[in-house]
């Protein structure tokens, strides 16, 4: 546990020591605010409620979350630190989960400085804050998984690029598996039961599920499973391929 | 003498490549064992099986009694290692990184400033404690990799390559630390400088191919050359006779011409590597020579280590 915890903090630190933080936060925000005010038709629709700014985090997700997540391993490996750090006393597990909680922390800063538009829609109206809530605590776990995928891809590889490319890929293909395109590619000759797999494990229908209020056990479980699967597949991965 | 380090047939493989090849050796407390080997013969390979981050195919190492292998982490607690580059976060400071590596292995507060403190003054690191490392030069990068090491005063040391790319100097201050630590701990460190090796070590090994090919002391490496005890003398004048006069004397083997020094001086290389300074000089009285030099060659490491790994 100690060590989860200075590891946590070294990495945290880590992004605020180079502009990256900065730059990802205010990108972040641009888009977010871009997106619902212009796209997602805010005032126009004139109800009191942040639906169009939760629609869009899925996509603004699929290409920032992998920016967060490529340098996590690929750079260790890259600049030989990952000798050091692995031959320190501590298990793998506390050096993926001291990486992942700390870059899902960081995730974490750059969602609560939305709080202008929780504040906006409840100066302007009268929004259901439990539904407000419900949405941020799926946005959050969304944002984790997509960085559980890329935090165990980025041990793949030394090379950044490459990691964030197979991310966004991977996380992509998740994201859309429950759309009618994905399912009308498969209808018409994999059986029921394939398609009902492949469905039940897009995000977006999970995600979309916790932003109607209800943050329902299933959808919960799902992205933490997800989570759980990908740090383990990180952990095995560091190992195999620490040294390469 | 205390094993600190138990290497058991360590053994590497990777792919059809044999890296390291059954190697085994202990080390104990004082000693500095010298690594030697040409490029790509296994020593980092086995380092990096030593310290626990790769793990071994076969065999194991046994670190202050902790198997490397069943016990990694009780393991790595007792061995302070520099690894190949002196990697460290580049855009960390030396204090913070220093501090992060405090921490990690479990000391805080006032304990971890002490030790941190008495790291920094070790390897004179006080004037860049707050420079980014990515800006720092070589010798101070590779200075910040040693502090690190030396945080915790483990009872093992692993250098891979702790002088490369300092300058003389440097290196100078380097070797001087190591000496000053080696009494109280178990060091090993790997090199391909031969002097180094003369200058630190009180063993080497070699090792070519993944094979362990010989494991001695310095002086008892370097008397396996031909020139162990060999003479070389320079006259003013003359050479050709003395070369002549040398050659029957019974214990010499063979008398060369050197022009190492420019002079055009004889290289008398005993027959059997006895000793034969005291036959020269009879001659060289007796013949009333005018010797303008006059040495014992102890034997040359770099011609042993030839001879071994070719």
């Amino acid at each position: 546990m100690h060590s989860i915890w200075v590891i946590f903090q070294r990495e945290l630190a880590s992004y605020f020591t180079t502009p990256l933080a900065y730059v990802f936060i205010v990108i972040f925000l641009a888009l977010a605010g871009a997106l619902t005010f212009f796209v997602g038709n805010f005032f126009d629709r004139g109800q009191a409620d942040l639906v169009p700014f939760f629609n869009f985090h899925p996509w603004l997700y699929l290409v920032l979350i992998p920016a967060l997540a490529m340098r996590l391993w690929a750079e260790e490996r890259k600049s030989g630190t990952i000798e050091l750090f692995l031959t320190l006393p501590i298990s793998i597990s506390a050096a993926v989960l001291g990486k992942f909680f700390a870059a899902w922390a960081f995730s974490a800063i750059a969602l609560a400085l939305t709080f202008p538009f929780w504040i906006t829609v409840n100066i302007l109206g009268h929004p259901d804050n439990g539904v407000i809530l419900a949405s941020y605590i799926g946005s959050l776990l969304m944002a984790g998984a997509f960085l559980a995928i890329g935090a165990a891809l980025s041990a793949l590889t030394k090379n950044q690029v490459i990691a964030f490319v197979v991310t966004a890929a991977a996380c992509f293909v998740l994201t859309v598996s429950g759309s009618s395109i994905v399912l009308g590619f498969l209808a018409p000759w994999a059986p029921t039961a394939v398609i009902d797999v492949v469905a039940s494990l897009s995000f977006l229908t999970h995600f979309n599920a916790i932003l109607r209020g209800v943050i329902e056990v299933p959808d919960a479980v799902f992205f933490v499973s997800v989570i759980a699967l990908f740090l383990f597949a990180n952990a095995a991965i560091v190992e195999l391929k620490k040294a390469d | 003498m205390a094993e600190m380090i138990e290497v058991r047939n360590l053994t590497r493989r990777f792919g059809a490549i044999l890296a390291v090849d059954r190697v085994s050796f202990t080390v104990g407390k004082g000693e500095v064992l010298g690594f030697l080997g040409p490029n790509g013969a296994g020593k980092s390979t086995t380092m990096k099986m030593i310290t626990g981050f790769l793990a071994p195919t076969a065999g194991t190492a046994v670190v202050v009694g902790a198997d490397i292998v069943a016990n990694p982490i009780a393991a790595k607690r007792r061995i302070g290692y520099l690894p190949e580059g002196a990697p460290a976060y580049p855009d960390m400071l030396p204090r913070n990184f220093l501090r992060f590596v405090a921490e990690i292995r479990g000391f805080a507060g006032a304990e971890a400033a002490r030790r941190i403190d008495l790291a920094v003054a070790r390897t004179s690191l006080s004037s860049v404690m707050e420079q980014p490392i990515e800006t720092l030069s070589k010798g101070f990068k590779r200075r910040v990799g040693l502090a690190q090491a030396l945080l915790h005063d483990p009872d093992v040391l692993i250098l891979d390559e702790p002088t490369d790319g300092l300058d003389p100097n440097q290196k100078h201050e380097v070797r001087t630390l190591i000496k000053a630590l080696a009494p109280e701990k178990a060091i090993v460190i790997s090199t391909h400088l031969l002097e180094e090796v003369d200058a630190v070590c009180t063993r080497a090994i070699v090792i070519a191919n993944g094979r362990l090919l010989a494991d001695a002391t310095p002086v008892a490496l370097a008397a396996r050359s031909r020139l162990h005890n060999a003479v070389r003398i320079s006259l003013a004048s003359g050479h050709d006779e003395a070369e002549v006069a040398l050659r029957r004397l019974p214990g010499v083997a063979a008398v060369e011409r050197t022009d190492d020094a420019g002079d055009g001086a004889l290289l008398v290389l005993p027959r059997g590597g006895q000793a034969i300074v005291g036959e020269v000089t009879d001659l060289v009285r007796t013949a009333g020579w005018a010797v303008r030099g006059l040495s014992v060659e102890r034997g040359r490491l770099d011609e042993v280590f030839r001879t071994i790994t070719a």
